[in-house]
């Protein structure tokens, strides 16, 4: 997400295919690095819709089909 | 006699020009300051409208379909908490039901459902400090989408970065209740429609 602008592809790929999941890793890092925060959208208990937040790459849940990264959140006024 | 009359009319005159003219040049002076084109360095409405529409798409394919027709329809996205203890650490109010309404850019609300009393406002935001574009701000419905997957996501950790205040300092209260009031009266709506729907499936 950005400000102006919404959503924005950053990568995508396989991550089955060794290439792909090491680009799509390298910039999973360099957005965390970034200062953003990293979730997925999944069906949690009783079919509702939640986030997960994920820290690293290893947390992605293997049917994800997307990351969405969005601004760290701050205490706001 | 005419003369006289003259006289007092000129001096009415010049009094009502004295009291009016400062009045009428501030009326002036603020009708030509809206009219006037202001130059936002940076800022395009078609952009920004753009944005607000991709940001719509994305939010729409994450959140549930209740969610979002919410959102559509009432302008905010109730959130029910999940933390045992209530979202107030120390309040009197452990186990009960709680929720959330997230607005865009504006404080999160959390409440008492079944009473709805409000308990607090969390002031939160997501500043993009890179500010691609001129502005740190998310369009509207990304700020929604981020605040949803934050809470939803992990509750304690946002709740723990907002500044909680009390009901009412930037929230309206008044404008809470009736949303909630709105928000009762849209449930019943819809459990309407399904049963009237559930019926019409069930005739022959």
């Amino acid at each position: 997400m950005k400000p102006g602008h919404g959503e924005v592809l950053i990568a995508e790929g396989d991550v089955d295919v060794p290439e792909e999941h090491d680009e799509l890793v390298e910039e999973f890092r360099a957005q965390l690095d970034a200062g953003m925060w990293a979730a997925v959208p999944t069906a949690g208990s009783g079919g509702r819709r939640q986030g997960r937040m994920v820290s690293s790459f290893d947390d992605v849940p293997a049917d994800a089909d997307r990351v969405i990264f969005f601004p760290r959140a701050a205490g706001g006024r | 006699m005419l003369l006289a009359i003259s006289a007092s009319v000129i001096v009415v005159l010049v009094l009502l020009w004295e009291v009016a003219w400062p009045v009428a040049a501030e009326k002036i002076a603020c009708w030509r300051a809206r009219r006037a084109r202001i130059e936002v360095e940076g800022y395009d409405p078609g952009r920004e409208r753009r944005a607000e529409q991709r940001a719509r798409a994305l939010l729409r394919s994450c959140v549930d379909e209740e969610e979002w027709a919410m959102y559509s329809d009432l302008g905010f996205i109730r959130v029910w908490g999940g933390l045992s203890e209530g979202p107030m650490e120390g309040h009197d109010g452990r186990g009960a039901a709680y929720a959330y309404l997230i607005y865009p850019h504006k404080p999160i609300v959390a409440f008492l459902p079944q009473t709805r009393r409000l308990l607090s406002e969390y002031c939160v935001t997501f500043p993009d400090e890179t500010r691609p574009y001129g502005s740190a701000r998310l369009p509207d419905s990304d700020d929604v989408l981020a605040k949803w997957m934050a809470l939803t996501g992990d509750e304690r950790r946002l709740i723990a970065t907002a500044n909680m205040h009390l009901p009412g300092r930037q929230v309206d209260p008044k404008q809470v209740k009736r949303d909630l009031w709105r928000l009762g009266q849209w449930e019943q709506a819809r459990l309407r429609d399904r049963r009237h729907g559930a019926d019409s499936v069930r005739s022959p």
